[in-house]
C-alpha cells in the first residue's frame, strides 16, 4: 500500500489555480520531493495532502485512509508528523514546555528528552523560544512534529533560509528519520537538497507536475549530463553562432539566457575545443566559460525556460 | 494529568501571560492604579469649610466676630476687587457687605453658596440675639457605601472583567492564527473543545486573582467593605468572566490581523465602558437609551457587583441581570463555534 495516493486534486483561489489537476502516488519507506519555485502550488498541494486544507476536486488517500474530521482523522493524525511552512510557535514558552505542549495531544510518544535529543537541542531545553536562531525554531518545530513517533512525516520547505550548516544538520535527522524505514514528503526550491534526499522528485509548476522520477532519471532525461555556459566579450552578439552552435560535437540542445548560451552537452571533452575554435573564427572572445555536471536546475530550465531559482 | 492536553494548554496560557509584563500590569496594575487615583481625587470630604469673604470697611471687624460663632465657616478680610475676583472663581462662597442693611452677594445656583447664605445668616442673627424657638439635637450618621470609591470599586471589578475576558482570549486566538500556530495545532489530533476549555481555564484561574486583587485592595486603601457573602460575589464574577470570555471568543473568530481584532474588540468595549456606569450612573443617560443601556452585559453585571457589594443583595434576588449576562454569553459562544476559522 503506497504511504500517500491522490488524484486530479484541483485547487483556485479566486482566478489563482494554485494546484492545477495533479496525481501522486508516495510509496511508503521513499522521500518523495516535491521541487518547483515558489508559488508551483507546493504549500497548497501539501496541505491537501495533510488533510487542512480541502481540495475543490480530487482525491486523497493517506495510509489508507481518507480525511474525516472525526475520530478517523484524528487517528490518522496519530501517526503524521507534521511541520508547516512559516509556523510562529509562542516565542513565550520554552523549548520543552512547547514539546511537552504538544506531546499532550497524543497517545504514543517519545518523552520530551528523547526527541530532544533527536534534534540536538538538550543544550536549549529551557530557553525561550524567542531567543533561538532560525535553525534552532526549524529543528524544534521537527521536534514537535516527530514527538508521537510518525511513520510519515511532512515537511514544507523545511530549509527554507536557514546557513549551510543548519540545513545539513536538518538534512542528518531527516536521514536517520528515513533510515528507521518511515516515509518523507518535503518540499523545497533548492534543487541540491532534492538531490541529496529525495528517492524521487516531481518538479512542479503552475500546479502541476511537469516532470517526476528520481533525480538521476530526471538528469539523464536531457539526454546529457554536463552543461557547458559561455559569454562573448564586448557585447558581441551570439545569436550569429546559433545555427552553427547547433551542430558542434556532442552538443544535445542549446538555450539562450539573458546573459549567457547554456550548452546541454554529452561528451564536454569533444565539444570544449569546437566550440574554442568556433569564437576564434568569428573573432570573438570569451568573456565566460563554466562546465558543470548536469542538474535538476537544468532540468526545471530544459522544461521551462526559466531558472528555478529566480523563477 | 501532566500529559492530559487540557493540563498543557491550560498551562500554556498561563505562562504566556505571566511572562509578559505589559499584559500583568494591564489586567492588575492598571484597574488598581485607577483605583487608587478615582478615589483619592474623589474621596467625599463632606461640606468641610466654608470660605467667606467680608468686605474691608466700618463693621467689618464685628461681623468676623459673629461668624466665629457659627458652624464651620471660614472669614477672611477682602478689599472689593481682591472680593469680587475670588467669588466669581468659587474660592469665597459668599461675600458679606458689613452696613445697613447686612447684603450677601453670592450666586444662588450654587449649592455650597446657598448652603453659605444659611449659616452665615444664622451666625449673625444669632450674634445679635436671636434665640432658638424649637429645642433641636443632631444626629450625624455615615451611611456605609455611599461613597464614590464604594461605587467604583465594582464597576471597575466588571470593566476588569471585560477587558482580561475580551482581550485575554481575543487577542491570543487571533495571534495564533495569524502565526499559523491554530492551523499547526490542527495538523494535530488535539480536541477542539480542550484548545477552548484551555482559556476557560486559565480565565477563571486569573480571574480569582483579579477580584481579590481590586477587592482586596479597595479594603485596605478605602475600607470598601463586601456587605453579600463573599460565594456570592465569586459566583457572580464566574458567570461575568465566562460571559466575556464568550465575547472574546466571538470577536476572534474570523479575524486574521491583530490590526482587525483590535478594532473589533474596541468596538465591542468602548461602547460599554462610556454606558454601562462604570465610573458613574448609567441612570444619567435619557430615559429613551436606558433600555438599550440595561441590555448591556456590562451593565448587568455591574448592576449585579453592586447589588452584592453595597448592598448584600442575595444571589437569589440577582436572576434578572444575571440573566442577561448569561444569555450574552451563551448566544456569543454558540455563534463563535459555528463561525469560528480553525485554519
Ligand atoms: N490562502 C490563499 N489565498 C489566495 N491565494 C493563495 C492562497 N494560498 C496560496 N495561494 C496562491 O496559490 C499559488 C500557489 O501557492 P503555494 O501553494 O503557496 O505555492 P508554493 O508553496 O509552491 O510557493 C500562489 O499563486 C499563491 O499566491
Ligand atoms: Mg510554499
Amino acid at each position: 500500500m503506497p504511504a500517500i495516493q491522490c488524484a486530479g486534486l484541483v485547487k483556485r483561489y479566486g482566478d489563482v489555480v494554485a494546484v492545477a489537476g495533479l496525481d501522486l502516488t508516495v510509496e511508503a519507506g521513499e522521500c518523495f520531493g516535491l521541487l518547483g519555485p515558489n508559488g508551483a502550488g507546493k504549500t497548497t498541494t501539501i496541505e491537501i495532502l495533510e488533510g487542512l486544507t480541502l481540495p475543490d476536486a480530487g482525491a486523497v488517500e493517506v495510509l489508507g485512509m481518507r480525511w474525516d474530521d472525526g475520530a478517523r482523522g484524528r487517528a490518522l493524525r496519530e501517526r503524521l508528523g507534521i511541520q508547516l511552512q512559516d509556523t510562529q510557535l509562542g516565542d513565550k514558552l520554552t523549548v520543552a514546555e512547547t514539546v511537552a505542549l504538544f506531546r499532550s495531544f497524543y497517545r504514543r510518544t517519545h518523552t520530551v528528552d528523547e526527541v530532544l535529543a533527536l534534534v540536538q537541542l538538550e543544550e536549549k531545553r529551557r530557553a525561550r523560544i524567542g531567543t533561538l536562531s532560525g535553525g534552532q525554531k526549524q529543528r524544534l518545530a521537527i521536534a514537535c512534529a516527530l514527538v508521537n513517533r510518525p511513520e510519515l512525516l511532512f515537511l514544507d520547505e523545511p530549509t527554507t533560509g536557514l546557513d549551510p550548516q543548519s540545513r545539513r544538520q536538518l538534512w542528518e535527522i531527516i536521514g536517520t528519520f528515513r533510515a528507521a524505514g518511515n516515509t518523507v514528503l518535503l518540499t523545497t526550491h533548492y534543487m541540491e537538497e532534492a538531490e541529496r534526499l529525495c528517492d524521487r522528485v516531481a518538479i512542479m509548476d503552475h500546479g502541476r507536475v511537469i516532470a517526476l522520477g528520481s533525480p538521476r532519471q530526471l538528469i539523464a532525461s536531457l539526454g546529457a549530463d554536463h552543461v557547458v555556459e559561455f559569454a562573448l566579450a564586448d557585447g558581441v552578439q551570439t545569436s550569429a553562432l546559433l545555427p552553427e552552435l547547433q551542430g558542434l560535437a556532442g552538443v544535445r540542445s542549446v538555450r539562450t539566457g539573458t546573459d549567457r548560451v547554456s550548452l546541454t552537452v554529452r561528451e564536454v571533452h569533444r565539444t570544449l575545443p569546437a566550440l574554442l575554435a568556433l569564437v576564434e573564427r568569428r573573432g570573438a572572445e570569451l568573456s565566460l566559460l563554466v562546465t558543470h555536471h548536469a542538474t535538476l536546475d537544468d532540468v526545471f530550465l530544459a522544461l521551462t525556460g526559466r531558472q528555478l531559482r529566480d523563477a | 494529568m501532566r500529559d492530559h492536553p487540557l493540563f498543557q494548554l491550560t498551562l500554556a496560557r498561563l505562562r504566556e501571560f505571566y511572562r509578559e509584563p505589559d499584559a500583568v500590569f494591564w489586567v492588575f496594575g492598571f484597574p488598581l492604579v485607577l483605583a487608587f487615583a478615582l478615589g483619592i481625587a474623589f474621596r467625599n470630604r463632606g461640606p468641610g469649610e466654608l470660605n467667606i469673604g467680608v468686605l474691608r470697611g466700618p463693621g467689618d471687624s464685628a461681623v468676623v466676630v459673629a461668624l466665629g460663632g457659627g458652624h464651620g465657616l471660614r472669614a477672611t478680610v477682602l478689599d472689593s476687587a481682591e472680593a469680587r475676583q475670588r467669588l466669581r472663581t468659587g474660592r469665597i462662597a459668599i461675600l458679606v457687605m458689613p452696613g445697613a442693611p447686612l447684603v450677601y452677594r453670592y450666586d444662588s445656583t450654587r449649592t455650597e453658596s446657598r448652603l453659605a447664605r444659611l449659616e452665615v445668616n444664622a451666625a449673625v442673627q444669632a450674634a445679635h440675639g436671636r434665640a432658638d424657638v424649637v429645642a433641636v439635637r443632631d444626629d450625624r450618621v455615615v451611611a456605609a457605601g455611599s461613597r464614590y470609591i464604594d461605587f467604583l470599586i465594582p464597576g471597575l471589578l466588571g470593566m476588569n472583567l471585560l477587558g482580561s475576558g475580551i482581550w485575554g482570549v481575543g487577542f491570543t486566538v487571533v495571534l495564533a492564527r495569524k502565526n499559523r500556530l491554530l492551523k499547526r495545532f490542527m495538523a494535530t489530533p488535539m480536541r477542539r473543545s480542550h484548545y477552548l476549555l484551555g482559556f476557560i481555564l486559565s480565565r477563571l484561574l486569573f480571574l480569582v486573582l483579579e477580584v481579590a486583587a481590586l477587592v482586596g485592595f479597595g479594603r485596605l486603601m478605602f475600607g470598601v467593605g463586601v456587605r453579600g457573602s463573599l460565594l456570592t460575589l465569586a459566583l457572580v464574577s464566574v458567570l461575568g468572566s465566562l460571559s466575556f470570555a464568550g465575547l472574546g471568543l466571538l470577536v476572534a473568530s474570523r479575524a486574521r490581523t491583530i490590526e482587525a481584532a483590535s478594532g473589533l474588540m474596541n468596538l465591542v468595549m468602548l461602547p460599554m465602558w462610556v454606558l454601562s456606569g462604570t465610573f458613574f450612573s448609567y441612570a444619567r443617560f435619557p430615559e429613551g437609551m436606558q433600555p438599550f443601556v440595561k441590555a448591556l452585559p456590562l451593565t448587568a453585571l455591574n448592576d449585579a457587583l453592586r447589588a452584592v457589594m453595597i448592598d448584600g443583595t442575595s444571589l437569589f434576588s440577582l436572576g434578572a441581570p444575571l440573566a442577561i449576562v448569561l444569555l450574552w454569553g451563551a448566544v456569543s459562544f454558540t455563534v463563535a463555534l459555528r463561525i469560528f476559522r480553525w485554519r
